[in-house]
C-alpha cells in the first residue's frame, strides 16, 4: 500500500540499507577495561519501501544500531563493519560527504524529542534548517520557515504556525515527536530511521504519532527502520521484524511468521511475556537478565537464560541462518495462503535465527518453553457488607501554577476499593491520576469531597490517628531506582517502615527473610545495596518494603512501567499472587497501560481531564466500554498480533471554541457528540452527565453493549496481508 | 521584560544601600583618620585635629550611626564628601573612573572571550595534548596570586624588551607622557600600555572560564540535539557552532557576576603595580592613609559594578535561553 512497497527487490537496485558485520565499541578512549562491544556483528537489510521493526529490550544495542545506520556514533563510541545506504558505503566516508547524505537520503526520528531538539532555537527554524542545509539554491530563512509550516501541517500538527514559532520546551511530547517526523521527511529521504518514536507517550498520542509516521512514509515512499521495545507497535506496523539481544540480531522474519512461529527461544519468551489488552492470560517469565555490554561470554549470549540450551550452546556462538520451515498443520490454511501470496509476489519469505537448535522447545507453543506464572484465577470478590478499604467521593484538587493561578488537576473523582479488591485507576498523563493518589496518601482533608481510608474520614483524623493509619496504608512508586536509598542496605530499607511503627527489633529481624522470600528474593539480599540489583529486583524490594507492615491498603503508582517486558512479566505475576491471596491487601493501581491493568485488576476506573468517566469490572470494561473516551483509549492500544491488524483509533482534534465549563467535559474531543442530532447535542452542552450513569459511564449517550470501533480516523492504515 | 528589569533594579538599590552601610561601618572600624592627622610633624593640637575631622564628617566622637546618616544623606544628593586633603571625592572619582572602566571593560571582554574559546577548544580536543596543556596552564594561573602574576608579566616584558634592544612593551601608566603624533599613534601607544594590565586581570578569568566552558561544552557534545543536528546533515563542527555553543553558554552566565568580583580584585593590584591612576590604586592609597570617605566611595563603585554585572548576566541568560523567559 505504501508507495514504495511495489518496488521489487530487484538485483539492479541496492537495498535501501545494508548493514554487514556492524560492531560498535562504547567507552573508547577510557580505561582498558571500560571498553565494551555493545553491538557485536549485526547484519540487517532494509529493502526499499519496506517497514522493518527492530525489537529488543533495553541494552540490546538497538539505538546504537539505529545511529550507525546514519554513520553516527555517540561521543566515545567507535564503529566497525559496513553500512551501505543505497549502495554507498558510509563507514569511513569523509565527514562532509556523510553530512550530505544525512537528512537528505536518510533521516532519523530520535527517541527523546525533549533532548533531540536544540532548546534555544524555534521549531520552525530547526525544521527549516534541514531544508537549508541540503537544497540548492539554498532557500531563504523565510521560505524555509514557510515550508516548515507546511511540513508540520502534513504531519497532522494542529496550529502549525504557532508550533513553528514555538521553542521545544513549549510543546507537549506528542507534538515534539510529530515535529521531529516533519523534520525527518523534509527532504523526502529514501530511508527513515525511527528510534522508539512513541515510547513514553500515551496510547492515544502514540496512535496520532504512528499515523503521522505512516502518512510520512506513504507520501515519501521511504523505507522505515522502526526501533521499538513495544511488540504491539511493531506488530501493527512492520512488514518484517528483527529481534536483537545482547548486541546481535537473534532472529529475523516476516512479521506474521515471527509472531506466529518464533524459532529462537528468546523471541518466544519475549512474545509470551508481553501482556495483552484483550485477555488476562498467564505470562511466561524469562528468568535472569540480559548480559551488560561486553559481559557476554563465549557461546550464545542467551544460553544462560535458555530453558532448552545444551552444552554446545555455551561454546559455539550461532550465526544467523535460515531455519527450515516446519510442516504446517492443517489448522493453518490462512498462514499457508499468505505464504503462497508472498511467493507469488516474489518477496522472499526467509526466516533466519541465530540458534543451534531453532524451535527446540516447539510443540508446547512458544510459552511452553518458559516457566509460566499462575493463570489469572477467579479472585475472591469483596465480602459484602464489609467496609471498603478506600472510598473517594467528589474529590477535587488544585495545583498552584508558576504564574500564581490555580490549576484544577482533579475535578470530580469517585472511586471505591473494597477490602481485598484490586482496582486500577487508568488514564493518560494529565488526567489527574497521580494527584488523586497524592491526595489519598496525604491522609489530610481534601480541598473538596471526601476520602475514607479503611473506614476513616481523612478530614477528621488527629495527628496520632493519621500516624497509626499510615502503618496500614503503603505506597510503591514507579521508578524503584529512585525510591531506594542507595546508601542503605536492603535489610535496613525493609526494617524502616517497621521501626516507624515501633516494632520490636527481634520481630523485625525475623520479618526480613520472610519478606524477601515473599517477593522471591534470597535472604542474602538483606546484606546488599540497591545498585547490586536489576530493575525488576529493585521493584520487588520496593514492594517488600511496602508489605513489611502488612498493609490493608496498597497504593501502586505505575508499578511496572519502568521495566522491560521479560522482567515486567515476573513482577506482574508477583503482584497477581500477592493481591489475590486471601489475606492480601486491597490495592489501588495507577497506570496508563491497559495491558498491565488487564492482568492484575478486578475493576477499572477510567479518568479523563480530572474526572472519573467510567468504571466497571475489568473484563466488561476492557472489551465493551460504554464511554466514548474509554472506547478510543481501548482502540488505540496496538495488539501484538500482526495477523489481526486493525486501524488504531486516533482521538479527534478538540473542537475549537467549545466551552467545557458547562455540560460534559469530554464533549470537545468526543466523536459520538459530533454525530448526534442537534437537540441531543444540547443535553451534552448544558448538563454535565452524572458521575455514574446506569452503565457505569458518565455519559448521556453511552455506547451500546457491543464492540463497535469509535469514530475517528485510523492511525496506521493497516496493510492486511501486505508483505 | 521591562518590569522584570525594573524590579531587579529596585532590589539592586536596596542591596547598594546595605553594601554602603556595611562598608562604611567596616571602614570606620578599621581605619583611623585621627592617626593620620596626629602623625603629622609637628603634632597638631587635638582641638585642631577634632576640627579638621569634624569638617570631613569623620569626627570619631559623634556616633557612627549619626556620621553614616549624615554621609548617606549627602551621598544621596550626589556628594560623596571630601578626602583627607580636603579635595572633593567626586572630583577624584571622576578622574579615576575612566581609567578603571577601560581596564575592567577590556579585561572582561578579553577574559570571557578567550576563556570561552579556550574551553571549547579543550573540550573538542578532550584528553589530547591541547586539552592537557590547557588544564595544566589554567591551574598554574589559578594558583598564582594576582600580584605575583603581575610581577612575572612585568619581568617577562622587561626581559623581552632587553633582548629586542628597545622598549616594545611599555607598561608604566596609561600612556607615554608627552607622546606626540597623530590620533592613531596615540591610540596604539595606549593599546600597548593596556597589554600587561589587561593580561594580569584577564588571565585568571581565562583560566577559570575555560574550565567552566570546557565542562559545559562536554555536556553539550553528549546532548541529543547535537546528534539531531548531525543527522540533519550538519558537519560535526557546524553542529557544535550552531546548536551547541549557545546552549553551552547558558550555565556560564551565572559565573559572569562572580567572575567579575575576581576581576575587580585583580584590577586593584594591576593598577597599583603598573602605575595606573584608577580606582584600585586609589583604594590602596586611601586605605593606607585612613581616608574613610575615599575607601567607601571605591567600595560603592565596586558594589555598583558588581550589581551591574549581575544584571547583565541575567539579561544575557534571558537572551540566550528561551526556557527562562517563562
Amino acid at each position: 500500500m505504501g508507495g514504495g512497497t511495489e518496488v521489487s527487490d530487484g538485483t539492479d537496485q541496492a537495498p535501501a540499507l545494508d548493514i554487514r558485520g556492524l560492531r560498535v565499541v562504547v567507552g573508547a578512549g577510557r580505561a582498558e577495561g571500560e571498553e565494551a562491544e555493545a553491538v557485536r556483528g549485526v547484519d540487517l537489510t532494509l529493502r526499499r519501501g519496506e517497514v522493518l521493526g527492530l525489537v529488543g529490550e533495553s541494552g540490546a544495542g538497538k539505538t546504537l544500531t539505529a545511529l550507525a545506520a546514519l554513520g553516527l556514533t555517540p561521543p566515545g563510541a567507535r564503529l566497525r563493519g559496513s553500512v551501505r545506504l543505497l549502495g554507498t558505503e558510509l563507514v569511513g566516508l569523509p565527514a562532509r560527504e556523510l553530512a550530505r547524505l544525512r537528512g537528505d537520503r536518510i533521516a532519523m526520528v530520535f527517541q527523546d524529542p525533549s533532548a533531540a531538539f536544540t532548546p534555544v532555537h524555534r521549531i520552525g527554524d530547526q525544521i527549516g534548517e534541514a531544508l537549508r542545509v541540503h537544497e540548492r539554491p539554498r532557500p531563504s530563512r523565510r521560505a524555509a520557515r514557510a515550508r516548515a509550516i507546511t511540513l508540520l501541517s502534513d504531519t497532522g500538527v494542529p496550529e502549525p504556525e504557532r508550533v513553528a514559532l514555538s521553542f521545544p520546551h513549549q510543546l507537549s511530547g506528542g507534538l515534539r515527536r510529530r515535529a521531529m517526523i516533519a523534520m525527518a521527511v523534509a527532504n523526502r529521504p529514501d530511508v527513515i530511521v525511527a528510534d522508539e518514536p512513541t515510547s513514553s507517550l500515551d496510547v492515544t498520542v502514540q496512535a496520532r504519532v504512528l499515523a503521522a509516521l505512516g502518512d510520512a512514509r506513504e507520501t515519501t515512499g521511504a523505507a522505515l527502520l522502526l526501533v521499538s521495545h513495544d511488540l504491539g507497535v511493531v506488530a501493527q506496523t512492520a512488514d518484517r521484524v528483527a529481534v536483537m539481544y545482547a548486541g546481535r540480531i537473534v532472529e529475523t522474519a516476516p512479521a506474521r511468521e515471527l509472531f506466529a512461529r518464533p524459532r529462537m527461544p528468546y523471541t518466544a519468551g519475549l512474545l509470551s511475556a508481553a501482556p495483552r489488552v484483550d485477555a488476562a492470560h498467564a505470562l511466561s517469565r524469562v528468568p535472569g537478565t540480559q548480559p551488560a555490554p561486553g559481559k557476554a561470554g563465549t557461546g550464545c549470549a542467551f544460553a544462560p537464560r535458555c530453558p532448552v540450551s545444551r552444552p554446545e550452546c555455551r561454546v559455539t556462538d550461532p550465526a544467523l541462518a535460515a531455519v527450515t520451515q516446519p510442516e504446517r498443520g492443517p489448522g493453518r490454511p490462512a498462514a499457508r495462503a499468505a505464504e503462497r501470496a508472498r511467493a507469488a509476489a516474489g518477496a522472499s519469505a526467509e526466516h533466519l535465527a541465530a540458534c543451534l537448535y531453532p524451535g527446540a522447545g516447539e510443540g508446547a507453543g512458544g510459552g511452553g518453553l518458559f516457566p509460566v506464572g499462575p493463570p489469572p484465577a477467579a479472585r475472591p470478590r469483596a465480602t459484602a457488607g464489609a467496609a471498603p478499604a478506600l472510598r473517594v467521593t467528589g474529590l477535587a484538587a488544585t495545583h498552584r501554577t508558576r504564574r500564581g493561578g490555580r490549576l484544577r488537576a482533579v475535578r470530580h473523582v469517585d472511586l471505591t476499593v473494597a477490602a481485598g479488591e484490586t482496582v486500577a485507576l487508568v488514564g493518560e498523563s494529565g488526567a489527574g491520576k497521580s494527584t488523586t493518589l497524592d491526595r489519598i496518601i496525604a491522609l489530610t482533608a481534601p480541598e473538596a469531597g471526601r476520602i475514607e481510608v479503611l473506614g476513616r474520614d481523612t478530614a477528621k483524623l488527629t495527628r496520632a490517628e493519621a500516624h497509626r493509619l499510615r502503618g496500614r496504608v503503603q505506597i510503591v512508586l514507579q521508578d524503584p531506582a529512585t525510591t531506594l536509598d542507595p546508601r542503605m542496605k536492603i535489610g535496613a530499607i525493609l526494617a524502616e517502615p517497621l521501626q516507624a511503627q515501633r516494632v520490636p527489633r527481634a520481630e523485625i529481624a525475623a520479618r526480613t527473610p520472610e519478606l524477601l522470600a515473599e517477593v522471591e528474593l534470597g535472604g542474602e539480599a538483606a546484606d546488599r545495596y540497591p545498585h547490586e540489583f536489576s530493575g525488576g529486583q529493585q521493584q520487588r524490594i520496593a514492594l517488600a518494603r511496602a508489605l513489611a507492615v502488612r498493609p490493608e491498603l496498597l497504593l501502586l503508582d505505575e508499578p511496572v512501567s519502568a521495566l522491560d517486558v521479560s522482567v515486567q512479566a515476573g513482577v506482574l505475576d508477583l503482584l497477581r499472587r500477592l493481591t489475590s491471596a486471601p489475606d492480601g491487601p486491597a490495592c489501588l493501581v495507577v497506570s496508563h497501560d491497559l495491558t498491565v491493568v488487564r492482568q492484575i485488576a478486578d475493576r477499572v476506573v477510567v479518568m479523563h481531564g480530572g474526572r472519573t468517566v467510567e468504571s466497571g469490572p475489568t473484563d466488561t470494561l476492557l472489551t465493551r466500554p460504554r464511554h466514548p473516551y474509554t472506547r478510543t483509549l481501548l482502540w488505540s492500544v496496538p495488539r501484538p498480533d500482526p495477523g489481526a491488524r486493525r486501524p488504531l483509533a486516533a482521538p479527534l482534534a478538540p473542537l475549537s471554541g467549545c466551552d467545557t465549563t458547562t455540560g460534559c467535559g469530554f464533549r470537545a474531543q468526543c466523536g459520538a457528540y459530533r454525530e448526534l442530532p442537534s437537540e441531543q447535542k444540547r443535553l451534552c452542552e448544558h448538563e454535565a452527565p452524572g458521575p455514574n450513569g446506569p452503565t457505569g459511564a458518565s455519559c448521556h449517550f453511552p455506547y451500546p453493549d457491543d464492540a463497535t470501533p469509535p469514530p475517528g480516523r485510523p492511525a496506521w492504515r493497516g496493510r492486511p496481508g501486505a508483505h | 521584560m521591562a518590569g522584570r528589569v525594573l524590579r531587579r533594579l529596585a532590589r539592586s538599590l536596596l542591596l547598594l544601600l546595605a553594601s554602603a552601610l556595611v562598608s562604611y561601618a567596616v571602614a570606620t572600624a578599621a581605619l583611623s583618620p585621627r592617626a593620620y592627622f596626629e602623625d603629622r610633624t609637628p603634632r597638631p593640637p587635638t582641638v585642631a585635629v577634632d576640627h579638621e575631622l569634624a569638617a570631613l564628617g569623620l569626627d570619631d566622637r559623634t556616633p557612627v550611626a549619626e556620621r553614616f546618616t549624615h554621609w548617606a544623606w549627602r551621598a544621596a544628593h550626589g556628594d560623596l564628601g571630601r578626602t583627607l586633603d580636603g579635595e572633593s571625592v567626586n572630583a577624584e572619582f571622576g578622574r579615576r573612573i575612566g581609567v578603571s572602566a577601560r581596564l575592567l571593560l577590556v579585561g572582561t571582554v578579553v577574559g570571557t572571550g578567550l576563556g570561552v574559546l579556550a574551553g571549547v577548544w579543550a573540550a573538542v580536543r578532550k584528553d589530547r595534548v591541547p586539552d592537557r596543556a590547557m588544564t595544566l596552564l589554567s591551574f598554574l594561573i589559578l594558583s598564582l596570586p594576582t600580584f605575583v602574576l603581575a610581577l612575572l608579566l612585568k619581568d617577562g616584558a622587561l626581559c623581552f624588551n632587553n633582548s629586542v634592544g628597545h622598549t616594545v612593551i611599555r607598561y608604566t601608566g596609561e600612556s607615554t607622557p608627552g607622546a606626540t603624533g597623530g590620533l592613531l599613534s596615540r591610540l596604539g601607544d595606549r593599546a600597548v600600555h593596556l597589554t600587561l594590565p589587561t593580561a594580569t586581570v584577564a588571565l585568571g578569568l581565562v583560566a577559570a572560564y575555560s574550565r567552566y566552558q570546557r565542562a559545559a561544552t562536554l555536556d553539550v557534545l553528549a546532548a541529543g540535539h547535537l546528534l539531531t543536528a548531525q543527522a540533519k546533515g550538519l558537519t560535526p563542527g557546524r553542529a557544535l557552532l550552531r546548536h551547541g555553543l549557545r546552549v553551552s553558554l547558558v550555565p556560564l552566565t551565572a559565573f559572569l557576576s562572580f567572575g567579575f568580583l575576581t576581576l575587580f580584585t585583580g584590577s586593584v593590584f594591576a593598577e597599583q603595580i603598573f602605575g595606573w591612576p584608577g580606582m584600585g590604586s586609589w583604594f590602596l592609597e586611601a586605605a593606607q592613609r585612613g581616608d574613610v570617605n575615599s575607601v567607601v566611595a571605591v567600595t560603592l563603585f565596586a558594589a555598583v559594578t558588581v550589581l551591574l554585572a549581575g544584571l547583565l548576566s541575567d539579561l544575557l541568560l534571558f537572551a540566550l535561553d528561551p526556557r527562562v523567559r517563562g
